[in-house]
């Protein structure tokens, strides 16, 4: 990669040193991107540095929301069955001519095929072109079993047909996994026998073109030409790997970045009095949960559940893991989720009642575990602290409760398993901004033994959620999801704990960054002052 | 010569072979699945799970994915990183060149302050100078350095910013990378003030990582300089009349200097344990913190493969410092 | 890092008050190496008493002070000397009873070293041949991998926690004392009193640890002193990592590790766990070195 690169980094030198007009920004970003080709990983990091700057999708989220608008796909039409969703491509758009690759021709519908085939079908010559490649956000999503069919209707439209009704179908076509590449770009890899080459030198249509990466340090990126949305007003983009965040603070302050995600909770106050600096702040698309296993006594008992959740000081988690920048949760979805039901009371934390309540419910002298995560997570900073919260709040209404903890993977994994003994802390980061993907996939009955970590199936409440599923009309699903949430609040599977704000410091410098209440981090229209 | 050197070899070859089944061993031994870990939160059905396992090899009997992998290795072949997808030894030697150049500059500098602050400390025993040395080498030894480096960033970064945070060079340039050094690239570059900044970059990190090795070799040289000074030969061109800069410079130091150069090898492995917290504190993109990143990222291939070659070439220095002994006293080739 | 030079022996002398009297006439020469006792013998005592010198509970937190800082500077409580942490934990409990970890890890490491060390070592430099080889064999394997590195490692096998960090730590450790009992093994066992003993028909096993073991002491207290410095510095390093002992633990290295977010806002957090590490592992050092100048008659003459 290295020696491939060459040619292009020596390029970009000489008009990055030739041309002092150029505007640089630089984007302290907190890790290395897996790869280039986003169908193959799930971090957002890796997003960040493939699927928004380079690529585009057929749909895409509109700036600063969760709703869809049009992308590569200037129109849709949804078949009245709700199986067949046929797009029109937007003409015209042209991929990005970079040092490795001249493309001849515009975006059409044997590039969108090829996004999808290559991870739909196993025989697909680029199924695996990079070892054990696993397509997890694809099948995450459940498109192989989806998924009936993709054909090529004209060459600029394309029809999916599904097996299946599925309501969030098109906001799934909004995901990174989604990205179309450019077939004409594959085929010449494939000829050249360097299929890898996709993975680690990326060519789309999105609003920046691929420069160079240079491994744990760099990654360089030049504005698209000819970006259908037209040029950006930056000319570089630079992603500066740094991962400590104290570090990346000092970076923002030292001038050597324009703009950083993750800052530690304790910094945001000082930042905030900064003069050069101006911090965003938006709720981020996220739950921290404590899940009861509610299949085991006596946490079978609502009236149980119900005592512990006003048992635990949320604020005093909120305050000491986040220093204030999250927010107390009442619902297991976030509050800029549409279908948010508001009219719900919150928690109210009063010890001296829930002792009472458990006392009632006939259990004293209880002992119990709470599992704490082994790594800071963007809905929980600090398990192992929130935990010594829980447990000092726990010992205050009499329960005693050991304090827990396996390695990451083994955590996952074990905490998955129906007869578990303990409640588990642990969260989610929404994918698309719909409420399925919190509501059913969290705590639907499908998701016992797996996703559904309080191992909780409620008849009442599953046939809600999979009702919405398969309704097309927005306003009815979330009259649905409206009504799971009370039903939720009811029988409390989980102590919802936090959704945590996400927070952007960024030199005064900046204009245009809009934040993602998905989580992106996207400098599409986004300036620098000299 | 010759049968000294085929000995060391013969004993390097099984000794190679031991540390490939260790790291091989500690890998399999690992809690945690990682395939289960590439999913995070999400769900992996067991169909997929099992498809991977099998794309990854991990489904085989153990001592076939041993062998597999030793003879792999002999094509220079260890393995692809589960999560990049990329070939361990591209990334070791996108990576390693960092490493390199850091320690090297810390050897430099813990050589040049170390041995004359060890010659002056023994040439003036006793002194205020000598127990001032002594002590702050005494400090230096048992520094903590990943505290060490934390104050530096505080002090110099944070509160005078006179030094840059991390990272390798400012990131106003950029140029393709030749050798891989910093410092070499910079120069190639031609770009004004780009090595002034590499240079920059460099001055915390080798502080930090040099700080251990200046104290052994500044304590080595006293220790080696007294000895000698205590031998007949120099009393007696001293009782010659002989200048004492005669004395100590020609005479005395290049006895003296023969431990001390093994001292300096057998820092490489002091300097890439070392470079797994220096790196880690000053985000440096060398070895170290890609070890550390892999073992929280369960990263099998390359913590196996990392330890190998790493394990590797410390061998291979110590080879080299057995060598250049041999050559320099004769008498232990036997 | 641990090198050292002691390769001296110390003569069976009859009199082994006169011995004792003479070690002490040479350390107590070396005034670094007194004050290193003092404070050692200090952290011992704090260690033991932590519980009743310690102004708080270690774990308890104080929600209403949280990152205090220490009473010296603004905002100070007199409650909190040494300020607080980020849950409201005083520092200054939470280092004294962390000086038991520290010397609970010293100890048991060296221990484990020590005694894994010389029992392997004894086996190899008196049997020598093949049991010999596969043992150095093994040793160099161990050698081969940065101390660190090899640790690290292990403990991701093992689990993260103290008790395997420990374990992992005088693993590593344990070829330099196997390397230097043999060598002294080696060097002893033809010497007179050896061969007397033999003839005279001690067995193996007494010959071992009895006859020859004793009169090899001397380097490997030195390197234990070095060992049981290097086993703080590493845990503490492990806990920096993430790899060592586990929060709320109040182990330095691990102190540091949930510090370091703090870094720019409190910077008392930060630099008291530090300052605590290196005072121990600096006063241990100077101690060895007294002890070392006061074994080694080689360096004694000089």
């Amino acid at each position: 990669m290295k020696r491939s690169t060459f040619a292009a980094a020596f390029l970009a030198a000489t008009v990055l040193s030739g041309g002092a007009s150029a505007k640089t920004l630089v984007y302290c970003s907190e890790g290395s991107p897996e790869g280039f080709d986003p169908g193959l990983y799930t971090a957002g990091t890796t997003f960040d540095a493939s699927s928004r700057p380079v690529y585009n999708r057929l749909v895409e989220f509109k700036p600063g929301t969760t709703e869809i608008e049009p992308g590569l796909a200037e129109s849709w039409e949804i078949s009245d069955d709700g199986l067949q969703y046929t797009f029109k491509l937007r003409p015209g758009v042209k991929f990005q001519t970079t040092s490795f690759f001249t493309p001849t021709r515009d975006l059409n519908a044997d590039d969108v095929l090829f996004a999808f085939e290559r991870q739909l079908k196993t025989d697909n010559p680029w199924n695996q072109y990079v070892a054990g490649a696993a397509w997890e956000y694809f099948s995450g999503m459940g498109f192989p079993d989806l998924i009936q069919s993709i054909e090529k209707v004209d060459d600029m439209t394309v029809k999916f047909t599904l097996k299946t009704k599925e309501a969030p179908f098109l906001a799934n076509l909004g995901m990174d996994f989604a990205s179309i590449m450019s077939k004409e770009y594959a085929d010449s890899l494939e000829a050249a026998g360097k299929k890898e080459q996709l993975n680690q030198m990326p060519l789309g249509t999105g609003p920046y073109k691929f420069v160079a990466y240079q491994q744990d340090a760099v990654i360089r990126y030049q504005a698209h030409d000819g970006y259908w949305k037209g040029k950006e007003k930056i000319d570089d983009l630079v992603f500066a790997i740094t991962t400590d965040a104290a570090v990346r603070l000092q970076k923002l302050k030292a001038g050597e970045c324009h703009v950083m995600p993750y800052p530690n909770a304790a910094d945001v106050e000082g930042m905030k009095a900064d003069a050069n600096l101006q911090v965003m702040e938006a709720p981020g698309l996220n739950i921290a949960y404590l899940a009861f296993n509610t299949t085991q006594a006596p946490f079978d008992k609502t009236e149980v559940r119900n005592a512990i959740n006003i048992a635990i000081n949320r604020e005093a988690i909120v305050d000491a893991v986040f220093q204030g920048a999250a927010v107390p949760a009442k619902n297991p979805i976030p509050p800029t989720i549409w279908s948010y039901n508001d009219a719900i009371p919150a928690d109210k934390y009063d010890p001296a009642a829930a002792k009472a309540a458990l006392e009632a419910a006939g259990v004293s002298g209880l002992s119990m575990k709470v599992w704490a995560m082994p790594v800071a997570r963007p809905y929980m900073l600090n398990a192992r602290r929130a935990a010594e919260l829980i447990q000092s709040d726990l010992a205050a209404v009499g329960i005693t409760a050991e304090i827990v903890s396996y390695e990451w993977a083994e955590y996952l994994e074990r905490s998955k398993a129906k007869d578990r003994d303990g409640a588990v802390i642990l969260g989610w980061t929404g994918d698309n901004g719909d409420p399925d993907n919190f509501l059913h996939t969290l705590l639907g009955c499908d998701a016992v033994g797996g996703n559904n970590r309080a191992q909780w199936c409620n008849k009442e409440f599953d046939d809600l959620v999979v009702k919405a599923k398969q309704e097309t009309d927005q306003a009815e699903r979330a009259k649905l999801y409206e009504q799971a949430q009370v039903v939720f609040k009811r029988e409390t599977p989980w102590v919802t704990l936090d959704h945590s704000t996400v927070v952007m410091p960024m030199s005064k410098k900046v204009s245009g960054y809009v934040m993602s209440p998905l989580g992106h981090h996207s400098f599409s229209g986004v300036d620098v002052a000299e | 010569m010759l049968r000294f050197l085929l000995g060391r070899l013969a004993v390097l070859v099984p000794t190679f072979i031991g540390v490939s089944i260790i790291a091989f061993s500690f890998i399999r031994l690992l809690p945690g699945d990682p395939v289960a870990l590439l999913s995070g939160e999400r769900v992996m059905s067991p169909e997929r799970h099992a498809e991977i396992s099998r794309e990854l090899g991990l489904d085989r009997p153990i001592i076939v994915q041993y062998l597999d992998y030793l003879s792999g290795i002999v094509t220079g072949d260890f393995g692809r990183s589960i999560v990049t997808k990329q070939p361990v030894t591209a990334q070791f030697f996108e990576l390693f060149p960092a490493t390199l150049e850091l320690s090297i500059c810390a050897i430099v500098f813990a050589i040049l302050l170390g041995i004359p602050a060890g010659i002056f400390a023994a040439v003036r025993r006793g002194s205020f100078f000598d127990q001032s040395v002594m002590g702050a080498a005494l400090v230096g030894y048992s520094m903590p350095i990943f505290w060490w480096g934390l104050l530096l960033i505080i002090l110099f970064s944070g509160i005078l910013q006179w030094t840059p945070v991390s990272g390798r060079i400012s990131l106003m340039f950029f140029f393709p990378s030749v050798t891989g050094f910093m410092l070499v690239d910079s120069l190639l570059s031609g770009q004004a003030g780009a090595f002034a900044s590499a240079a920059s970059h460099l001055v915390l990190p080798t502080i930090v990582l040099g700080t251990i090795p200046l104290a052994v070799i500044a304590r080595q040289t006293r220790s080696a300089m007294l000895e000698v000074l205590s031998e007949d030969y120099v009393r007696t061109a001293r009782a010659k009349g002989l200048s004492p800069f005669r004395v100590i410079g020609v005479h005395a130091l290049r006895n003296a200097l023969i431990p001390v150069i093994t001292t300096i090898g057998l820092q490489v492995g002091v300097m890439l344990a070392g470079a797994i917290l220096t790196e880690t504190i000053f985000s440096w993109p060398g070895i170290g913190k890609w070890m550390v990143d892999s073992v929280f990222r369960r990263d099998y291939p390359v913590i196996q493969g990392g330890l190998l070659i790493i394990a590797g070439i410390i061998m291979l220095v110590n080879l080299g410092v057995d060598i250049m002994y041999g050559l320099v006293n004769p008498r232990i080739r036997h | 890092m641990a090198h050292t030079s002691a390769l001296g022996s110390v003569s069976t002398d009859p009199s082994r008050r006169r011995q004792i009297a003479e070690f002490w006439f040479y350390f107590s020469e070396n005034r670094g190496a007194v004050i290193g006792l003092v404070v050692f013998a200090l952290l011992v005592v704090i260690a033991l008493a932590a519980p009743l010198i310690a102004p708080h509970a270690p774990n308890a937190q104080y929600r209403d002070a949280v990152l205090v800082p220490p009473f010296w500077e603004e905002g100070g409580r007199a409650a909190y000397p040494l300020g607080t942490d980020a849950v409201g934990r005083d520092m200054l409990s939470r280092l004294l009873y962390g000086s038991r970890y520290s010397l609970f890890i010293g100890v048991i490491v060296t221990s484990i070293a020590l005694s894994g060390g010389i029992v392997v070592g004894v086996v190899a430099g008196y049997f020598r041949g093949w049991v010999d080889t596969a043992i150095m064999r093994l040793m160099d394997i161990i050698l081969a991998f940065p101390s660190l590195l090899l640790a690290l490692v292990l403990v991701a096998v093992l689990g993260p926690g103290l008790t395997n960090a420990m374990i992992a730590i005088a693993l590593v450790l344990q070829p330099h004392f196997v390397r230097l009992t043999r060598a002294a093994v080696m060097a002893e066992k033809t010497r007179d009193y050896v061969t007397a003993a033999k003839v005279a028909g001690a067995g193996p096993l007494r010959l071992m640890f009895r006859t020859i073991l004793p009169n090899c002491m001397a380097p490997l207290i030195v390197q234990g002193t070095l060992s049981f410095s290097t086993a703080i510095l590493d845990a503490a390093a492990l806990g920096f990592l993430g790899m060592g002992a586990q929060p709320p633990t109040p182990e330095w290295g691990t102190m540091l590790a949930e510090a370091r977010e703090f870094i720019l806002r409190a910077w008392w957090v930060v630099t008291f766990p530090g300052l605590a590490i290196l005072i121990t592992v600096l006063a241990i050092n100077v101690m060895g070195d007294g002890l070392r100048d006061a074994l080694d008659p080689k360096l004694k003459r000089s």
